[in-house]
């Protein structure tokens, strides 16, 4: 009953059999309903207009894949994030996984003297893992989702500095034991942080950007077109609903968990590629930066959900706004300041213009 | 114009293009409790929402003895003295705060109270008021630890506390049982007396009947009748509701067929009397009883969310023991649960997604699902219910009540089951989308056992084979839905009848 009177302003485009929509109601839902769909779509466009034209440099192949390669270990981090999300989770592990990850690859080839292949591995085992104890955690323990990732974020944070006694992993840095570590990072690791396939333009596109761009396409496919996606939306949306209707709740609730700790993982990974050395003190922006993508992503073409094509997008705004902005010399330190203003313009768009939808 | 009432004159409201009130004429007197009728979608709640402060009208003017009243907020309007108590109970109430703070809470929140609280004084206060209620519990209870009753009697007892001079009251028994429900109309008639005008807002005839002084039936938004004459002309209030006559809901008892379902001396509580029960294929069986009589729990053993505390289920032959819903589901036993902005609705979807949700893998290829084959369903749903929607991807929040009720049945006639249970299938529905579901349930009855859950007599009557009477968690009653005995019927559901002699192996058994 309460509902009813919104009728005719809800977002369907071709109304069977519109009953009352007469041309002005029509042309003003329109209206709304466009500012809504495509206001941040438009926004990113003119954005790069406006940098191609002032920012001298900033229109180009490179540029371009200077800001994918950017953005890419936060995009993927920001997908796990966003399957958190989808169930009504939140996964605030996800900076610290990827650290983890980090120095985990690092331990596994410096000091264990292993392959690439058995850092890799070890690192996605390790990412599966820590979903899998989250999601436990979360729905036997029934820890509340915010708590649980943030005790494991500590947890991590605190862990992946034991194994060196608080010390970043380099080649022939000396042990506990007084022993030196000989291992290297292998080339074929390295390769996976610094290799660039040709693409019209030689050595033109990062191996992390094929990744986030392959990560993000099984996310979505994932997410939108299978059951499994739709019963994750339900649960999200009602928990109870979806329970009372044969869904098995806490399943899905623990494989989300577990894909933002792969995801974490890879993301880890990559960074490490990239860096070649287990540094302690990097990654610190990891968290914050993916889930601004993700919460940005809600805003991408309305859907006012979390959603993988809206947090790549997400990601990708971030990234241009930085790039241009320093192309045009803003000062490194207003960064963070240009983040959080975006963050919580996208949110204006996502909920003030949902809802005002909605009240009518 | 009349200076001692409320003047509602052409009181209208638009959402875009959408008309949702056109012409409002309404005076409410003092002392007198006014019935609002009107189905899903009529424009009651908006009606309800511009009085109260939260929508401003689009044309038209209230007058409140004589005085302009347009309120801007909620709080306004209650200041005014026109204090609402919305259906959704816990809008009424903060459950994490004892029964005192809840009483005194707008006390707290005014302007200019002091900065410490006089804990004593307040629940003195507190006390007082609950007294002057009927409202028999420890004003130091957290309201979380109350039943749905004695919150909604805590939301109404703090809206008494504002000494209203119009009381609108949304739908205010559909969670109370028989005898709080007598104790809210106690509350009303002493309000009547004391000049308060009441306008009050219910789709159930037995509260109309017991209360209304005058009954305004409203139709598309317009005032479609006003019945003032006594004795009140129900029949044609209704039928100005709803802008033709309803024929009686005539039902064939149908002939059951083989048993379904065998509950064995179940019993639900330590101190209940255990019962069986037989449930029959083309059988719809409806259980009847007031709030708190087991029903809940006894649909909550059928789908497998509770064990019975002793007993044995029997499907089709085979020990039925489901350990999750997807089991029950799996063995073909549905659950339409009550509740369905709980327990049922997926906010997030349309209605399409709405419908496919429990039966996903059928519309699902190897990998991905099939939308065409959804939509295809839920096409069909659409329209073996009459659900009225402008698409199949409407979204099911901008569906009325009763159409997003037609949905959740909807859901589970989407495959045949061999047992399904509805739980309260017509909470907040309108008489008509009533009869539309309860047909479709009739008509879809054949080759499965049907199980309908309603507290309303009325509500059993109009659409089962067999009424069974549930009290104190056991089964006091079983009734062939012919000729029955409706004095014996009534004393049953009041719990007058002694459960241990009413039920014998005999009455459990369907009568031929």
């Amino acid at each position: 009953m309460q509902n009813s009177t919104r009728e005719n302003l809800t977002g369907t485009a071709m109304p069977e059999n519109a009953k009352q929509s007469g041309a002005i109601g029509k042309a003003r839902r329109t209206r709304t309903e466009v500012a809504i769909r495509y206001g941040f779509l438009v926004l990113l466009f003119g954005l790069v207009l406006f940098f191609s034209l002032f920012a001298e440099g900033f229109a180009g192949p490179y540029s371009a894949v200077f800001i994918f390669q950017s953005v890419a270990i936060t995009g993927i981090l920001a997908l796990g994030v966003t399957a958190t999300l989808v169930v009504g989770g939140f996964d605030l592990s996800i900076g610290a996984t990827a650290t983890s990850a980090l120095m985990l690859s690092a331990y596994v080839m410096v000091v264990l003297g292993l392959s690439a292949f058995w850092a890799v591995v070890a690192c996605l085992i390790m990412g599966a893992l820590i979903g899998l104890i989250n999601g436990l955690l979360i729905v036997k323990m029934r820890v509340p989702d915010l708590l649980a990732t943030l005790g494991m974020m500590f947890l991590l944070v605190g862990l992946q500095r034991i194994p060196t006694e608080g010390r970043s992993i380099a080649t022939g840095m000396t042990l506990p034991d007084g022993t030196v570590a000989n291992g290297t990072f292998s080339p074929a690791f390295l390769w996976l942080g610094r290799h660039r396939f040709d693409f019209f333009i030689p050595n033109l596109i990062p191996v992390s950007v094929v990744i986030l761009i392959v990560v993000g396409f099984l996310v979505w496919l994932f997410m939108e077109m299978t059951r499994h996606g739709r019963l994750m939306y339900a649960i999200g949306s009602n928990e109870r609903a979806a329970s009372l209707a044969g869904t098995n709740v806490n399943r899905y609730k623990i494989i989300a968990y577990m894909i933002s700790g792969v995801l974490a993982s890879i993301g880890g990974i990559l960074l490490s590629a990239r860096l070649g050395r287990g540094d302690l003190a990097s990654g610190n922006n990891l968290l914050l930066d993916s889930v601004a993508a993700a919460l940005i992503g809600f805003a991408v073409l309305g859907a006012g959900k979390p959603n993988a094509f809206g947090t790549i997008i997400g990601a990708l705004f971030v990234g241009i706004l930085l790039q241009g902005l320093t192309m045009m010399n803003a000062p490194y330190y207003t960064q963070d300041f240009v983040k959080g203003a975006v963050l919580v313009v996208a949110l204006v768009f996502t909920f003030a213009l949902k809802k005002r939808e909605a009240t009518h | 114009m009349d200076s001692q009432a409320i003047e509602l004159t052409g009181i209208s409201k638009a959402f875009g293009a959408n008309n949702v009130l056109r012409g409002i004429d309404l005076t409410l007197k003092p002392g007198q409790v006014t019935a609002l009728m009107g189905a899903n979608g009529a424009g009651k709640s908006t009606l309800v929402k511009v009085l109260c402060g939260v929508h401003p009208p689009s044309a038209g003017a209230i007058r409140l003895f004589g005085k302009p009243f347009s309120p801007a907020t909620p709080s306004q309007a209650i200041a005014e003295g026109v204090v609402t108590v919305h259906q959704n109970i816990n809008d009424g109430v903060i459950p994490d705060l004892d029964v005192a703070s809840n009483l005194m809470l707008d006390q707290l929140a005014r302007p200019g109270k002091g900065l410490f609280l006089n804990r004593k004084a307040m629940r003195a206060q507190a006390r007082e008021l609950a007294a002057a209620m009927g409202l028999d519990v420890d004003v130091r209870q957290m309201v979380s630890d109350l039943g749905v009753a004695d919150r909604q009697l805590v939301a109404i007892a703090r809206a008494m506390a504002h000494k209203p001079r119009l009381l609108i009251l949304d739908e205010p028994t559909s969670s109370l049982s028989a005898a709080e429900a007598h104790r809210l109309f106690g509350l009303i008639d002493r309000l009547r007396n004391g000049g308060v005008a009441v306008l009050y807002i219910s789709h159930r005839m037995s509260d109309i009947r017991r209360i209304a002084d005058r009954i305004v039936s409203m139709r598309d938004g317009k005032i479609s009748g006003i019945f003032e004459e006594q004795p009140l002309d129900y029949k044609g209030a209704v039928n100005a509701m709803l802008g033709h006559s309803m024929a009686d809901a005539n039902i064939e008892v149908s002939q059951a067929e083989g048993v379904v379902m065998e509950l064995d001396a179940i019993q639900l509580r330590e101190d209940s009397q255990p019962f069986s029960l037989t449930l029959r294929a083309n059988e719809v069986v409806a259980i009847t009883g007031l709030v708190g009589s087991g029903k809940t729990d006894l649909a909550n053993v059928l789908f497998g969310l509770e064990k019975p505390l002793a007993g044995k289920m029997t499907l089709l032959g085979q020990p039925y023991r489901p350990d999750s819903q997807r089991d029950a589901i799996a063995k073909g036993v549905f659950l339409c649960p009550k509740d369905r902005a709980n327990n049922a609705v997926v906010q997030d979807f349309d209605i399409t997604r709405n419908l496919t949700i429990p039966f996903l893998r059928r519309h699902s290829g190897a990998v991905f699902l099939k939308r065409g084959s959804e939509r295809q369903t839920a096409r069909r749903t659409i329209d073996d219910l009459g659900i009225v929607c402008q698409s199949t991807r409407d979204e099911i929040g901008s569906l009325s009540g009763g159409n997003q009720q037609k949905v959740m049945v909807g859901r589970w006639l989407a495959e045949p089951s061999n047992l399904l249970v509805l739980d309260e299938p017509f909470q907040g529905v309108d008489i008509k989308a009533r009869r539309d579901i309860g047909q479709k349930i009739r008509e879809t009855s054949p080759g499965r056992a049907t199980v309908v859950f309603v507290a309303e007599t009325d509500e059993a009557l109009e659409i089962a084979d067999r009424i069974i009477v549930m009290s104190d968690h056991t089964i006091v009653g079983d009734h062939r839905n012919e000729g029955l005995d409706m004095g014996l019927l009534q004393a049953q559901v009041a719990g007058q009848i002694d459960s241990v002699h009413a039920v014998t192996k005999k009455t459990a058994e369907p009568a031929k």
